[in-house]
């Protein structure tokens, strides 16, 4: 799949949007920033609905926007998932699903057309076409609106915070449909978010912006990995890996996760076996210890060499890279405990995670 | 019945006058109501001072400068001239003329006002479901202005129909042509007819009476987003 090649130059009073960056054409890439980071804007810009001056924007070889050329959102191949579902409250669901199905040019390829029953039951709506919007949750809501989007028959999804209006519990119902639909749909997903744990869990690709510029940008675990950006994340500074299930311990109710020769033990969460799995482990539950310790309670216990050592937010702070198997993972601890271990890239350590999240 | 051939005439003709301008005003408003919310422009607030106009003006000045402007010697008067049309003043359909200008801001006030509400987004919305921006606006901002556009048919039909000044500036009182129902009831009380007057007042009361009523009855549904 072609990358996406963005350029795009806002100066508006009090806020400013300079990026210049080529995304993936597959896969979910994740515009992860604080609010006010230019991701919203970024997003609008690609979708038409913000016309930067003099942006660039090519999409599958087609120029959507450039110099001499501006195609209107209406004519771009897109779905688009706001923050709040924005459902047109004068019709039903199946009046929402079938409002841009039926727009959707004719001259879409049958294999890339998204037919309204697809549509319906990837987002599990079956029992809701007859209603009103008022008459559904809001978790309802938002998963009509993705399918919404995606029985247009889109080439990419533009996803803008769909889970930020949703309360925890909401936002559990809705992101299996998520991961279903990253593991189903073969088109390319832009998914701005704020919230590390939905990055972890859904993102292939990661891009950090902040400012209205773009600070790094690439694969999750290598992006996560890096020591020199996880100081925006604060506490949620870790890293993604990803792994398969290879056994599972009846007695205890535990998995074990093979991430790239790194044995973990989580706990059984009904994930079927050889399946694969994303574990997340923040830096903060990663300790270091020179030789490995008799009588811990910490199940996950790991020989690994030192990579590098970097600063934390605050000064006391340090964060290390590890490599442990083929796996690169932080940890988080003060600047004392790393001198009077005498930590220096190449040194051979033993780490004990408290926590390994299966996403 | 109790109202005379001549009433009853000039009721018929204030109901035609007033339907005939709130068809008008539902072509003609709406774009301007669509104009002034969605602009940016630094017309918004000349234009939309202009439109108000005729909720502060005496009906006497907006009908003089009409009669003036349509007149023999008027531009718009010229123009209807060379076409043809002859003079508009003391005709039907000069008094379609200058009722659109008078009932001008009872339509375009309460659209606008009900495209506000819609917003921005729903629009956009349409748009990445790819509807151009005029199928977005029928299929998508009428429908949800609907409401607004109800309220606004009504007060302009009412509006109308209360009409009396401008009436008189324009049209005079010419029986089956320009005598609405409110000049028709000026003549009684011209001519001492107290109880002729009782009775078309009567009518005009509980027609304007239930008009209202009905418009605060009648409630849309709260929005749901």
């Amino acid at each position: 799949m072609e990358p996406i090649e963005i350029r795009f130059n806002i100066d508006w009073p009090g806020f400013s949007l300079a990026v210049d960056e080529q995304l993936p054409g597959r896969g979910v890439t994740a515009l992860f920033g604080h609010s006010g980071s230019g991701k919203t804007t970024l997003l609008r810009c690609i979708a038409g609905l913000v016309r930067a001056p003099k942006g660039r924007l090519v999409f599958q070889g087609k120029v959507w926007q450039d110099a001499s050329t501006w195609v209107p959102t209406h004519r771009r191949s897109l779905g688009y998932v706001f923050q709040e579902a924005s459902l047109f409250p004068h019709l039903t669901v199946i009046g929402n699903l079938r409002y841009g199905q039926k727009r959707a040019p004719a001259d879409i390829p049958a294999e890339q057309r998204v037919s309204l029953d697809q549509a319906i039951d990837l987002l599990g709506i079956l029992p809701l076409l007859d209603r009103k919007p008022d008459r559904l949750s809001g978790g309802e809501r938002q998963r009509v609106a993705i399918a919404r989007a995606l029985a247009v028959s889109p080439r990419i999804l533009l996803m803008d915070e769909p889970l930020a209006a949703l309360d925890l519990a909401r936002k559990q119902e809705i992101l299996p449909y998520l991961e279903r639909l990253h593991d189903e749909l073969a088109i390319p997903v832009l998914y701005v978010s704020h919230a590390p744990d939905e990055v972890a869990r859904l993102a292939d690709h990661l891009v950090i912006m902040d400012g209205g510029r773009v600070l790094a940008s690439g694969p999750l675990a290598a992006t996560l990995a890096r020591l020199d950006l996880p100081i925006r994340l604060g506490e949620d500074a870790g890293v993604v890996l990803e792994g398969r299930i290879t056994e599972r311990d009846t007695r205890w109710h535990l998995l074990k996760v093979d991430c790239g020769g790194v044995d973990l033990w989580v706990r059984d969460t009904g994930v079927p076996t050889d399946h694969p799995v994303r574990v997340r482990i923040l830096a903060r539950d990663v300790s270091i210890v020179l030789a490995p310790v008799a009588g811990t309670s910490i199940l996950n216990t790991l020989p690994a060499r030192v990579l590098s050592l970097g600063e934390d937010a605050h000064p006391a702070l340090a964060l290390v890279q590890l490599q442990a198997g083929q796996s690169t993972l932080l940890a988080r601890l003060t600047h004392r405990s790393a001198d009077h271990l005498g930590l220096a890239p190449g040194l051979p350590v033993w780490i004990q995670i408290k926590a390994v999240a299966l996403l | 019945m109790f109202l005379t051939d001549t009433d009853l005439q000039s009721i018929l003709l204030t109901l035609r006058l007033a339907s005939v301008v709130t068809l008008i005003l539902f072509l003609v408003g709406t774009p301007v109501a669509w104009w002034l919310a969605r602009t940016r422009s630094r017309w918004k607030g000349p234009i939309g001072a202009v439109v108000a106009l005729p909720l502060v003006l005496p009906p006497s000045v907006l009908g003089f400068y009409l009669l003036v402007t349509m007149g023999p010697n008027g531009p718009v008067g010229q123009l209807t001239q060379a076409l043809g049309i002859g003079l508009l003043p003391f005709t039907f359909w000069g008094l379609v003329v200058a009722s659109v200008f008078y009932s001008f801001p009872f339509m375009v006030q309460p659209v606008q006002n009900a495209f506000e509400a819609v917003g921005e987004r729903p629009l956009e919305v349409a748009a990445t479901l790819r509807a151009s921006p005029l199928d977005a606006f029928f299929s998508v901002a009428l429908p949800l202005a609907l409401p607004g556009f109800l309220t606004a048919g009504i007060l302009t039909f009412a509006h109308t129909v209360g009409e009396f000044g401008v009436v008189l500036m324009i049209g005079g009182n010419i029986p089956g042509v320009t005598r609405v129902a409110s000049v028709q009831i000026y003549d009684h009380v011209e001519a001492m007819e107290y109880s002729d007057a009782h009775r078309l007042a009567a009518v005009m009361l509980i027609f304007s009476f239930l008009v209202l009523l009905a418009l605060y009855l009648w409630r849309p549904n709260p929005k749901n987003t």
